[in-house]
């Protein structure tokens, strides 16, 4: 068995346990023992990769293995990455295992929330290591569904209609998706479901018209596509803390993944004429997300209009179609991945203490909680992109990337783009502002106490691995660079 | 005619034995030993599918070609067989319910006789056999309906069905007649090469699929299900939704791929219809809907929709994964009807507010109803998600994408019904639950059964599949 199949793996492994698992403190241990594990593996391949890479290994993906599945309609269980796919399995692992400690001390059906989140996991790893169009799908579907009953059971506030609306909307993307799947299977002459053997083959550009928007905005309701957006305030606002992070933070990303790993790296011609559709509606998602952000008051609407700008930004850039501005969108789904999850963390534990999200009704809480009040700080300059943090890095790539285009539109389309970057320092700096400094608006706040160690455990990682992306880029930038030259061939092809 | 040739009848036959022991168990065993009915005849019955599991391989003619069973066929029938053991078994607690125990032993009788009726439907070579496998079919299910005839709704659906049956197969009938009048033959193998396509056989088409669409209830066609599934007993209901459809699906399928395989593109073009239709009406109707029973009625009839899509294709891809659409869709509804069925049984609770808080009281059987439900939505890893898939398959294959896509697009109607009910289960708060208790073995056993075979059916079904494709044949 390939080794890669142990990302799947030890979700199940964990799923297993802890369907046998009778108290919480089994329930602890499986999870921080498999997260770790997770954390472990991913560190480990990102090391082998580098390691191939620098032996001069220069093929599409490594690590390749594939077992037949359904023969009879070509389905395989195909795996292998590439150095995008390294970089995504990185950033899911040090979600799942913050996630996990920031989830210790959940109180309610403990045992049932950690089940549905090893199936979350096992549908996210899945996703990017798999090579075969049904078996990326399956996992995509595999991902979605546990939210329904973790926003549904676990989640606050209007849960019950948060839950159905992501679900569906979601479930929505991937019909779409499906159809763009099984149009470009067929098209592509329905003798391989393998992403890199139909990329040899040759879709007719009338029937990818089709199919390329289908699929992009299959999986663009994922990576919040406006007007495809909606599930993603409602949905993360009502999410319990683990889950937000994961949503937002690993969950959003499969929709930029797909985005360039399917549309447009199997049907580029299409993906050339049609771009500007798109770009228009990222643009709107990238300043329409930063404006909503301004005026909500509820700490995780903030966050999750937030995530759209950013998400937005993802795909604005995938669709520039140049080598610079696509490793700027990966480095940003790593960069908005770590950095949202900080945030929802965060809000989390601020929740947990203040039982409030309204900003109105906190205030001052630097001198009561400086622990958390001194990370809100930190994810809030790095999302608003200060150098040294992830933030700029990625947003600096994109930018420069989306400029090099020398048309009219693609230049006011970036100008317009870049005007979000001073949006999100508006509403960063107002909320740091209303809620760490200021007058303690309320008196019980006074009696809160700081971040304990599993909480502080959890946000150290998230910073570190934020920290050490603004701090040393190159490294990451290369290898994802480097992982787009076959996407690139096909583009020019 | 030797007859030797009654020997290929070998399933027909044991089924027919089956019946006999079974007949004179009943009417002549002490009051004492008429304790062990139940697991004997479940006994039987799974002596009987285990002699028939193996796969033929090669199609069985008899009687000069009015008999013949193909392969596939051959798999429908130990598919049927396999359903109809599974409702046995959830039959338990009603059948030995004090209303029921007087007429217990007719039960099984009419159960098998309903079945033996099918399968000569499947193995009919010629349309005076299928007549006779369609009427012995369909009589039976409307005693079946109107078992708890002191019950108002029961017998109303045993009148409803009844009515609505006679009057689909006497269209039937009308349709066999007229060709019959253009060909001169009622031999499948000599119709095929005669249908010329003159008005008079479109016309006989037209009455003769208008019959089966009543039974596989397709809209517009559909209006009996709801009444029949909510009045009749709820494993007959069971055995309405899986076994009666599935047959009628499958034979469907293969009149039109053997009989009418000149007729593709009119088929075809009803069938577009008569499926975007069937879906979207049914689904529509589904999320209104209070009672279970008839909740799933309204499922089971969009089902039908999304197995109408293998038919579609025209292809032997579409036959197989049709063939594997009825197996995972009979698993997981009767796991759903389980569920139904003991809850009914102990609490005589049916409508979905009763079902909230389940998970607090019950949490094995939500757990059950869940995996059975997500496995009807198409979710995985359930197998229901890879049969889904299989026939958008099947139906992209041909071009049909717009047709698929819709079928999609419900889909997700359907999620959200579905998803009504695990609401129900696992997030609303009761103050009346279900209390909570511990269902009878056969039950427990059933459920099992089927919870394995929703898991395993989807990530290792490849074999079963692959047996499936082998023997399948198009237009």
């Amino acid at each position: 068995m390939n080794f890669l199949s142990l990302f799947v793996l030890i979700p199940v492994l964990m799923l297993g346990a802890l369907l046998i698992s009778s108290n919480i403190k089994q329930i602890r241990t499986i999870c921080a023992t498999g997260a770790s594990l997770l954390l472990l593996l991913a560190i480990t391949l990102t090391s082998l990769y580098l390691g191939e890479r620098s032996l001069g290994n220069t093929a599409d993906m490594l690590f390749k293995a594939s077992s037949t599945w359904y023969a009879p309609l070509h389905i395989h269980y195909s795996v292998g990455v590439d150095g995008i796919s390294v970089a995504m399995l990185l950033l899911s692992s040090i979600i799942v295992f913050t996630g996990i400690f920031t989830s210790w001390k959940i109180e309610l059906l403990p045992k049932e929330y950690f089940i549905w989140f090893c199936l979350l996991s096992i549908g996210v790893f899945g996703f990017f290591i798999s090579t075969d169009l049904f078996t990326m799908f399956m996992f995509y579907e595999i991902a979605l569904i546990p939210m329904y009953l973790l926003i549904g059971v676990w989640g606050t506030g209007k849960k019950e209609y948060a839950a159905m609306k992501l679900t569906l909307m979601l479930m929505g993307g991937s019909a779409l998706l499906l159809v763009g799947i099984l149009g470009i299977y067929f098209n592509a002459g329905g003798s391989s479901m393998n992403i890199l053997e139909i990329a040899q083959q040759y879709i007719p550009v009338e029937m990818q018209r089709w199919f390329f928007p289908l699929t992009f905005i299959g999986f663009g309701v994922l990576g919040a596509l406006f007007p495809f957006h909606t599930w993603s305030p409602d949905g993360h606002a009502s999410a319990p803390t683990a889950v937000s992070m994961l949503h937002a933070g690993v969950l959003m990303k499969l929709g930029g993944y797909g985005c360039f790993r399917v549309a447009i790296y199997l049907m580029p011609e299409a993906a050339h004429e049609l771009a500007w559709i798109f770009i228009l509606l990222t643009g709107i998602s990238v300043v329409y997300g930063a404006y909503s952000a301004i005026v909500q008051t509820d700490l995780k609407y903030i966050n999750a209009y937030s995530s759209v700008s950013h998400c937005g930004l993802v795909l604005f850039a995938i669709l520039m179609l140049n080598q610079t501005a696509m490793t700027g969108a990966v480095m940003q789904m790593l960069s908005h991945g770590l950095m949202t999850a900080l945030f929802f963390a965060l809000i989390g534990m601020i929740y947990g203490r203040t039982h409030t999200r309204d900003i109105r009704e906190m205030g001052g809480l630097m001198k009561i909680i400086p622990f958390l009040g001194v990370c809100y700080v930190i994810a809030g300059l790095a999302s608003l992109g200060l150098p040294g943090l992830s933030g700029f890095v990625a947003e600096m790539t994109i930018f420069v990337g989306s400029f090099q285009h020398a048309d009219l539109f693609h230049r006011v389309m970036t100008i317009i783009a870049c005007t979000s970057i001073v949006i999100t320092a508006v509403y960063i700096l107002r909320v740091v502002g209303k809620l760490l400094y200021g007058k303690v608006v309320n008196e019980h706040h006074f009696q809160l106490t700081d971040a304990v160690w599993y909480e502080r455990f959890a946000v150290i990682v998230l910073i570190i691995a934020i920290a050490g992306i603004g701090l040393a880029p190159l490294w990451l930038s290369d290898m994802i660079r480097d992982s787009f030259s076959g996407l690139m061939t096909a583009l020019i092809k | 005619m030797g007859y030797a040739n009654f020997l290929f009848l070998k399933e027909e036959l044991s089924l027919i034995v089956l019946m006999i022991i079974l007949l004179v168990y009943d009417l002549f065993g002490s009051q004492k030993s008429l304790k062990y009915f139940h697991p004997v005849a479940c006994v039987l019955f799974l002596a009987h599918t285990l002699l028939n599991l193996l796969p033929q391989e090669t199609t069985i003619e008899a009687f000069g070609g009015m008999y013949s069973c193909t392969p596939i066929g051959g798999v429908v029938k130990t598919i049927l067989n396999a359903g109809t053991l599974i409702v046995l078994m959830q039959a338990y607690n009603w059948v030995n319910s004090e209303s029921v125990l007087i007429r217990r032993g007719e039960f099984y009788l009419i159960l098998f006789s309903s079945l033996l009726g099918m399968y000569f439907m499947i193995s009919a070579g010629n349309f005076l056999l299928f007549f006779i496998g369609l009427e012995t079919a369909s009589i039976p299910m409307a005693i079946l309906s109107a078992y708890d005839k002191y019950k108002y709704q029961s017998a109303e659906a045993g009148a409803k069905y009844i009515l609505s049956a006679t009057f689909a197969s006497g269209l039937s009938l009308y349709g066999i007649s007229l060709i019959y009048g253009t060909v001169g033959t009622l031999y499948f193998a000599d119709i095929t090469h005669n249908i010329s396509g003159n008005p008079l056989q479109y016309m006989a088409f037209g009455f003769f699929i208008v019959g089966l669409f009543f039974k596989i209830s397709l809209v517009p066609f559909h209006q009996w299900t709801p009444d029949v599934y909510e009045g009749a007993p709820t494993p007959v209901t069971a055995y309405f939704s899986v076994i009666s459809k599935g047959s009628a699906a499958f034979v469907l399928m293969t009149l039109l791929f053997k009989v009418f395989g000149n007729f593709l593109v009119e088929w075809q073009a009803i069938l577009y219809v008569v499926i975007i239709a069937t879906i979207t009406i049914a689904n529509l109707f589904a999320i209104r809907q209070q009672n279970l029973k008839r909740f799933l009625a309204y499922s089971s009839v969009s089902q039908a929709g999304y197995i109408m899509l293998g038919v579609i294709s025209g292809s032997a891809i579409g036959m197989s994964s049709l063939v594997y659409y009825i197996l995972v869709y009979m698993i997981s509804n009767l796991a759903a009807f389980g569920v139904i069925t003991v809850i009914e049984q102990r609490t005589g609770k049916i409508t979905l507010n009763d079902y909230n808080g389940l998970y607090a009281t019950n949490p094995k059987l939500s757990v059950v109803m869940m995996l059975a439900l997500f496995s009807l939505a198409g979710i995985p890893p359930f197998a229901g998600f890879f049969s889904k898939f299989f026939i958008f398959y099947a139906g992209a294959q041909q071009g049909f994408y717009v047709l698929v896509f819709i079928a999609l697009l419900n889909t997700i109607l359907s999620l959200y019904y579905y998803l009504l009910v695990v609401k129900a289960m696992f997030i609303q708060k009761n103050e009346t639950p279900i209390v909570p208790f511990r269902s009878d073995a056969y039950t427990r056993i059933s459920l099992i059964v089927c919870s394995a075979g929703i898991i395993v059916l989807g990530l290792f079904g490849n074999t079963l599949y692959e047996l499936f494709v082998n023997m399948s044949f198009g237009v």
